[in-house]
C-alpha cells in the first residue's frame, strides 16, 4: 500500500505519523533541524524559504505551546501565519471539517498543521486536499504527534549521539500517549536497540511489546542504566478513572525522584514533552536538575518543526 | 577537455590577495568547493579572523521548483559581521545566483564594511550582475556540464568535470 505521506517520488508530502516513515526521511528532518539551530543565534533569525506561502494552523483541540511553537517556526521561514481556534468557530456552527478546509484552500493556503481530538482527523485532510497543499499532524487524538517524537528523537541525539547503543525509557501513561508512541516509532526506526516503556498495567496499551519495546512495571529495574529517561504528563482527567488509584500512590511508584534517576546512567538526560505536573509524575529537583533537558527540548523543537516545514513546502525535486 | 591545476590557481590567489589583507579582514568559503578553497586560503593567506563557512541551501532562489538540499550543512560565521571587510570564496562562478544567496546570507547575520568575492575559476555567462575581484582563471566550460572542486584523501584540490545535474 502507498504511504499516503510520500509523493511518487518518495519525497515527504505531508507528516502525518512516523509510523512507517524511512529511516532516510527521519534522519534529513534531524540534519535539516541541526542547521536551523544556528539560524535563531544570529542578528536575523528568519530565513526567506516560505515567503510568499500561507501557514494556517488549524487547532480543533487547545495547546498554546505546540500552536506557538509552529508559529514561530512558519514566522521564522518567513511565511504568513494564520491561527485558527475552531473550537470557537465555523464547526460550532455545524460546517463540516473538509468544507472548512475547502474555504481556507480557497484562501490560498498551502500548508496546514492540524490538531484534533479525532484520530486519523490530519490523514483525512491530507487525502483530501490538492498535490501542492502540504498537512502536518500537530497530535491527532491517541494516534500521533509526529513532530514531537521528532524533536525528542533529535533532542536525544545532540546529548547522545548515536541510537545504535542506547537505552530509552518512557515512564508513565503510555496508554493514552500519541507523544509515546510517535517517539517509540521513531527510535526503533533509528536503531535505538534497547527501548523501555514503564507504568502500571492499566496505563500501558495492550500489546505494547509489538511495537519492539520491553515492557516495566517497577522503577527500579525498568531505569536501571538507560541513558535517557522520558517522563510523560498524567493527564488529569485519566486520574479520576477506574485507571489510577491516585496521584499520591502513582507519584510513589512512578514519579521521578533523584532516587529513582541514580538507577540510571550517571550522565543520563531527563526529558518531558510538557506541560509538566511537578510532584505527580517528576520532582522539581528533577525537573530543575542537572540531568534535565526539559528546556532545550523546547528550543529544539522549534528547529524541527522549521525543517518539517521546509522540507515540504519545496518544489517536488 | 584540459582542466586547470587547482593548486596552481590557489598559490595565483594567494599571490593576489595577500597585498589587501589587513588583521581584520575576514574570509568566508561556501559550501562545499569554497569551503575547502578557502580552508587553504586562510591559512595560506595567514588571516586572524576565523574562518566563516556557509551553506546557501535556506536563501537559494530555486527552492520552490526543486525543493529543499537533502544534505544542508550548518553555517558557521564565528565573528561579528558588521563593518568587516569579507572575502567570499567560491570554487566555480557561473550564473551568480550561489553569490546572491550567499550575500543575502551574510547580511542576515549584520552589515558589512565591504565584501570581495574570491573564485578560483570563472565560466562566465551570468545571470545577475555580480563580478569577482580575484580570479584564478576564466574558463569556457560546456553547456550541460559541471565543473567543481574536489578533495583528495591527502587534502590535494582537483577540478572534476561532470555532467550536470540543474544546479547552477
Amino acid at each position: 500500500m502507498r504511504n499516503p505521506q510520500l509523493d511518487d517520488k518518495g519525497g515527504l508530502q505531508h507528516l502525518l505519523t512516523i509510523e512507517g516513515l524511512p529511516r532516510e526521511i527521519i534522519t534529513q528532518i534531524l540534519d535539516t533541524a541541526t542547521s536551523f539551530v544556528g539560524v535563531t543565534d544570529r542578528e536575523v533569525k528568519k530565513v526567506p524559504l516560505l515567503r510568499g506561502k500561507s501557514v494556517f494552523n488549524l487547532f480543533f483541540e487547545n495547546s498554546t505551546r505546540t500552536r506557538t511553537t509552529f508559529e514561530i517556526a512558519a514566522k521564522r521561514l518567513s511565511a504568513d501565519v494564520i491561527n485558527l481556534n475552531i473550537s470557537t468557530s465555523s464547526t460550532a456552527k455545524g460546517e463540516t471539517l473538509l468544507d472548512t478546509v475547502d474555504n481556507l484552500t480557497a484562501m490560498h493556503a498551502d500548508m496546514f498543521v492540524v490538531r484534533h481530538a479525532q484520530s486519523g482527523a490530519a490523514h483525512m485532510i491530507a487525502r483530501h486536499v490538492k498535490s501542492h497543499v502540504h498537512v502536518i499532524n500537530a497530535g491527532d487524538g491517541r494516534h500521533a504527534h509526529p513532530t514531537q517524537g521528532l524533536l525528542d528523537a533529535y533532542t536525544i541525539r545532540h546529548y547522545k549521539k548515536d541510537f545504535t547503543h542506547l537505552s530509552v525509557a518512557i515512564v508513565g501513561d503510555v496508554l493514552h500517549s500519541r507523544v509515546a508512541r510517535s517517539l517509540i516509532h521513531a527510535l526503533t526506526t533509528l536503531g535505538t536497540p534497547d527501548v523501555r516503556v514503564i507504568g502500571p498495567q492499566t496505563l500501558l496499551p495492550m500489546g505494547v511489546e509489538a511495537l519492539g519495546v520491553k515492557v516495566f512495571h517497577d522503577m527500579a529495574t525498568g531505569l536501571r542504566d538507560v541513558d535517557a529517561v522520558v517522563m510523560l504528563r498524567l493527564q488529569h482527567e485519566r486520574m479520576r478513572g477506574p485507571l489510577l488509584p491516585s496521584a499520591q500512590e502513582f507519584y510513589k511508584i512512578y514519579g521521578l525522584t533523584p532516587e529513582k534517576l541514580a538507577l540510571a546512567k550517571p550522565d543520563a538526560i531527563v526529558m518531558h514533552p510538557g506541560p509538566m505536573n511537578r510532584g505527580v509524575e517528576i520532582e522539581s529537583s528533577v525537573a530543575d536538575g542537572a540531568h534535565a533537558v526539559i528546556l532545550p527540548q523546547v528550543t529544539f523543537g522549534i528547529a524541527v518543526r522549521m525543517a518539517v516545514m521546509s522540507i515540504l513546502g519545496g518544489g517536488g525535486a | 577537455m584540459q582542466l586547470p591545476d587547482a593548486e596552481q590557481l590557489l598559490a595565483r590567489l594567494v599571490t593576489r590577495i595577500k597585498p589587501d589583507v589587513t588583521p581584520e579582514t575576514a574570509m568566508v568559503g561556501i559550501y562545499t568547493g569554497g569551503a575547502w578553497l578557502a580552508e587553504r586560503l586562510h591559512q595560506a593567506l595567514g588571516l586572524q579572523v576565523p574562518l566563516g563557512t556557509l551553506d546557501i541551501s535556506f536563501y537559494r532562489d530555486d527552492y520552490s521548483k526543486t525543493g529543499l538540499h537533502p544534505q544542508v550543512k550548518p553555517s558557521k560565521i564565528p565573528f561579528e559581521v558588521e563593518n568587516r571587510h569579507i572575502l567570499l570564496v567560491d570554487d566555480v562562478l557561473y550564473t551568480g545566483r550561489t553569490i546572491r544567496g550567499a550575500m543575502n546570507e551574510l547580511f542576515d547575520y549584520g552589515r558589512p564594511a565591504k565584501i570581495h568575492l574570491v573564485v578560483a575559476v570563472d565560466r562566465g555567462e551570468r545571470q545577475l550582475p555580480i563580478c569577482p575581484q580575484y580570479v584564478g582563471a576564466d574558463l569556457a566550460v560546456p553547456h550541460g556540464h559541471m565543473l567543481r572542486l574536489a578533495r583528495e584523501d591527502g587534502g590535494r584540490l582537483v577540478f572534476r568535470l561532470t555532467a550536470a545535474s540543474s544546479n547552477a
